[in-house]
């Protein structure tokens, strides 16, 4: 048994996006269209304040935390600042630009075109008193997390 | 780094599996190279798009995100998609024998 098996490639993952911060919504996309940039299966999943991602009237006006994030470098009541959160979301989307990241409505509808399928979280949909209409027209449904599991058969998950 | 031959031809691979040489590339072998990604025929919407990634290449030293091939080259996505259906930054840079683009979008 000294030859080592070829590890199988990736084939399919499943990408829950948990949390509506600027920062907490972009590695969830960004590894969803690298995944389908790789001939990758995606299903993304969106759940509790990571709805904001989708909600149409949301999501072109997601935010950097700069409170709470000790990488920020940036003192905790300092951050706290008013219009602190708007400087440092600027400053990022210009960044982002840069390196061709797009809006996040852009890459929803990019991913969305690469064949990537969209779930919200029924759960979080309930209890926000949310329907399909608040949702961008990318959202192919609004499933619960037993249909999560279903549809992520053969997939690895990744939760962020 | 590994050798291929192609239509007679012996060609360099990079360690991806890519042209080594980008210059060693013409159409037929393009069309080898697309065979072996399962694309039968290369249609002239294919060939935009591949001559799109060697421009790209030639002028900046990097193939496209998948966002500039598709706003550059007028090609949607889910036509890319269609076009090359196991990824088509990666699959369109390598029948356009240039190496694996480098960036993550």
């Amino acid at each position: 048994m000294s030859e080592k098996q070829q590890a199988e490639p990736i084939e399919k993952v499943s990408i829950v996006i948990s949390k509506g911060s600027l920062e907490g919504v972009y590695p969830g996309l960004i590894m969803a269209n690298g995944a389908r940039m790789e001939g990758i299966e995606v299903t993304v999943f969106f759940t509790f304040f990571g709805l904001d991602a989708i909600i149409d009237k949301r999501m072109d006006h997601l935010k950097v935390a700069t409170v709470g994030n000790p990488a920020m470098h940036i003192p905790t009541m300092v951050g706290g600042l008013p219009g602190m959160s708007a400087f440092a979301t600027g400053k990022m989307k210009k960044e982002m630009e840069v390196l061709d990241i797009p809006p996040v409505r852009e890459f929803i509808e990019m991913i969305h075109d690469t064949g990537a399928e969209m779930y919200a979280c029924k759960a979080t949909v309930d209890m926000f008193h949310l329907n399909k209409n608040d949702f961008c027209e990318q959202v192919d449904d609004i499933i619960s997390v037993g249909e999560f599991y279903e549809k992520s058969a053969g997939a690895q998950i990744i939760f962020t | 780094m590994s050798n291929v031959e192609i239509l007679g031809k012996q060609l360099e691979l990079d360690a991806d599996g890519y042209l080594a040489n980008y210059k060693d590339w013409n159409e037929d072998i393009a069309k080898e190279l697309a065979r072996e990604e399962g694309i039968s025929e290369l249609t002239e919407r294919h060939w935009l798009v591949i001559n799109f990634m060697r421009k790209e290449y030639e002028e900046k030293g990097d193939g496209p995100s998948i966002r500039r091939l598709t706003k550059q080259s007028g090609v949607p996505i889910k036509e890319l998609y269609q076009l090359f259906p196991k990824g088509p930054a990666k699959k369109a840079a390598r029948i356009a024998g240039i190496p694996k683009p480098k960036g993550c979008i």
